[in-house]
């Protein structure tokens, strides 16, 4: 939060727990787990079933959340980077999965949309589609980095055309892969209950932990991000960088992308990954970080997204429809942004200090 | 801005070079006319009737009336993305009102009027006094309004009120424009109510941001927060009454797009927010604010509009060439201007180097 840096730093303990970043997540998550729990405790039971194929799996609201909300996951890694270099935010990812998944299933299935077995590795299929996805990344990050022109506007053009262009590229058929194993991807590997989404975006968090504390991806960003000019004048380039975090991006819209047409093992171009865009934005914003550019914490964001799968979860478990969701989501939202507000923390912070005037006279001296 | 970039002392002289609004509202009018000229000679007679443009400003009636709103936004610095969920809950709330509810005609329009003017309130409010970033405040209202739109109604219907359905039917005939059809009898050239209401309001929208004080003020505090505070502009009110004009065009536009669809359907106006901003931006408005025009916002529609038409009248009727054509189009534009206002700024930057005395001027623009 930008008004940390105004206030005196405290010496207990407790208010710096509250002037963390990850605060804001950690609330939203404890907040949304006490109404759960008050208005329904099975909420967080988990059973071990059965599936279909009689391999055991774990069912329950809490592993749905980890399992849908590792898309979303993977994703806030990518748009943390964004976020933090330049400024804006890539509104086209919703897309960008389309083109990776329809790559994905040209690959897989060739010429013939209805093959009986896999026309290519699947391995072979998904470094294309991650190949393609870092090309568009890097078509918006040239724009964004080169033209100069805004994130948010310069990646409107993919949004707007990504799905046409996914549709374009399986000649609008909806090819379906019949591959067993290609399933096991987004839903279970038998023998194993827990998703294997989960083991995926774990690895994913790992990779981009090991990114981030081993090279000197992080402090560039944050550089970049903070001020331009300086960044250059340091000796760093700056355009190279806001096009690396492009492509990292694209590289998370491919996996996401795999996972997604994994769970079906086909694909819907006008409506896979909706409004994904959105709840990655709204993960990265959940997690503390400031949307202007500058400092980012990639735990906050990951958090922020499984909290937003919480709510989405939640919902769901009421009867809300998935086309009235949204409303209930922007109000919630609304909240949060309001409450972490620098003006109206300030005012909080100022009401505090009326009632309790002893403790913050003690603090301030 | 250079306009205001005046040679030595305090002597006003008229600008002698075209300004970035003028110039990029000049490149948009002549790319649109020499489409439509492209269209008259390439694609025959279609084009030459007076009614292939009417129809054109018919269907986009709505989105002028948007794009305008959604230009003064921008030219404050801000961006408001929620025009397009509040346009399909203006029709929705309009059609559930005028149809099972029994009501009247003047009430649904103070209704659609009531609800534009709510949005824009709460919004402009909350980024204004609140200071939250717009995109994620109106990103929240379009969730908003979206789901309240399938929570006052659920699916698409047709409006049967009869009072309606005349003011829905009924065309202004312009008799000294038409053609003569196959049988030789001329057909007077017809638009619809909504065309008036948008070229009006396209009309007020200019004279107001050309030659009244307020309107200044949109365009300085979207050229420099900090100038304009310190020129006694009250930057947040500014901020505000962009957004609450705003709002109030989107309820406008709703009702004038709901007159053209005679319909309620959450599927409304999908995309409509992204097509305002397109306009908006190939109609020569910068989201880095400052920068803008109405005139060139209208025709920015009408190239936008006219684009399609000439993709789907070559034949390339699929419905993913659409998106793809006008994200090229898209594209075109932004590099085109990024490149032309990065070499007027050089040669700003130049000039000014040449004579010390006027080192403010190069950190003006």
């Amino acid at each position: 939060m930008p008004s940390n840096a105004l206030k005196p730093p405290k010496t207990s303990k407790i208010p710096n727990i509250f002037r963390n970043q990850i605060f804001i997540p950690i609330a939203a998550l404890l907040i949304l787990a006490v109404f759960n729990l008050i208005a329904d405790p099975t909420f967080f039971r988990i059973t071990l079933d059965q599936n279909s194929n009689g391999d055991p799996v774990l069912n329950g609201y809490i592993i749905t959340v980890i399992d849908y909300g590792s898309e979303l996951a993977i994703l806030a890694l990518g748009m943390t980077l964004v976020t933090a270099a330049s400024g804006g935010q890539d509104i086209s990812v919703g897309a960008g999965i389309a083109i990776a998944g329809s790559v994905l299933l040209r690959v897989l299935c060739g010429a013939d949309s209805r093959s009986a077995e896999l026309q290519a590795p699947i391995i072979v299929g998904f470094l294309a589609s991650c190949l393609v996805a870092m090309i568009f990344g890097a078509f918006n990050g040239s724009l964004v980095a080169f033209f100069k022109i805004q994130p948010m506007v310069a990646t409107l053009i993919l949004f707007t055309a990504g799905r046409s262009i996914a549709a374009w590229i399986n000649h609008n058929e909806l090819p379906i892969v019949s591959d067993e194993t290609f399933s096991y991807f987004g839903n279970y590997i038998p023998g194993i209950p827990v998703p294997t989404p989960f083991f995926i975006a774990v690895a994913c968090f790992i990779i981009m932990w090991a990114l981030l504390k081993f090279t000197t991806l992080g402090l560039y960003v944050q550089s970049v991000g903070i001020n331009e000019k300086t960044s250059r004048l340091n000796g760093l380039n700056p355009e190279l960088i806001k096009l690396l975090t492009y492509v990292i991006l694209g590289v998370c819209v491919a996996i996401a992308g795999f996972i997604k047409v994994s769970r079906l093992s086909t694909i819907n171009y006008s409506v896979i990954a909706k409004d994904i865009e959105m709840d990655a934005i709204l993960a990265v914003a959940l997690g503390g970080n400031a949307l202007s550019g500058g400092k980012f914490s990639m735990g906050s964001s990951i958090l922020g997204a499984y909290v937003i799968q919480f709510l989405t979860t939640t919902l769901y478990k009421f009867d809300v429809k998935s086309d009235a969701l949204p409303a209930y989501k922007a109000v919630v939202v609304i909240l949060l942004v309001i409450m972490s507000a620098p003006a109206v923390r300030e005012k909080l912070s100022r009401l505090a200090k009326k009632l309790h005037p002893a403790k913050a006279a003690a603090e301030n001296s | 801005m250079s306009r205001f970039n005046r040679q030595g002392g305090g002597i006003l002289k008229a600008p002698s070079k075209m300004t970035d609004t003028n110039l990029l509202t000049t490149i948009t009018v002549c790319v649109f006319l020499i489409m439509y000229l492209g269209a008259i000679i390439f694609l025959g007679e279609g084009f030459l009737k007076p009614q292939a443009f009417f129809n054109i400003l018919n269907a986009n009636a709505a989105l002028i009336i948007l794009s305008c709103g959604m230009s003064l936004v921008m030219i404050t610095g801000g961006i408001d993305i929620s025009v397009g969920g509040v346009t399909a809950l203006v029709a929705m709330s309009c059609a559930v009102f005028l149809d099972e509810k029994g009501g009247s005609v003047p009430v649904a329009i103070l209704i659609a009027i009531g609800i534009g003017l709510a949005f824009g309130i709460v919004q402009g409010y909350l980024v204004a006094y609140l200071e939250i970033q717009p995109f994620i405040v109106t990103l929240a209202g379009m969730f908003f309004a979206r789901g309240m739109t399938t929570i006052v109604h659920t699916d698409p219907f047709n409006v049967s009120n009869p009072d309606f359905v005349a003011l829905k039917d009924s065309r202004i005939v312009i008799p000294f424009l038409g053609s003569t059809n196959r049988k030789g009898i001329f057909v007077p050239a017809k638009v619809e109510l909504g065309v008036v209401v948008a070229l009006l309001v396209a009309a007020l929208l200019f004279f107001a941001l050309k030659w009244t004080k307020t309107g200044r003020n949109f365009y300085a505090v979207g050229g420099n927060r900090q100038s304009a505070l310190m020129l006694g502009v009250n930057v947040k009110r500014t901020t505000f009454l962009s957004h609450v004009i705003c709002g109030l065009l989107a309820g406008v536009g709703g009702f004038v797009y709901f007159m053209h669809v005679g319909s309620g359907s959450p599927q409304h106006a999908s995309g409509a927010e992204m097509n305002a901003i397109a306009s908006s931006i190939i109609g020569g408005t910068m989201l880095t604010g400052g920068v803008g025009n109405i005139i060139g916002t209208v025709f920015g529609v009408l190239a936008l509009a006219l684009i399609q038409n000439i993709v789907s009248s070559v034949g390339l009727d699929d419905a993913w060439w659409t998106g793809i054509t006008v994200a090229g189009m898209l594209c075109i534009f932004l590099v085109v201007q990024s490149i032309i206002i990065a070499r007027r700024k050089k040669r700003d930057l130049s000039a000014a180097n040449k004579k010390p005395g006027s080192k403010e001027k190069a950190a003006a623009s």
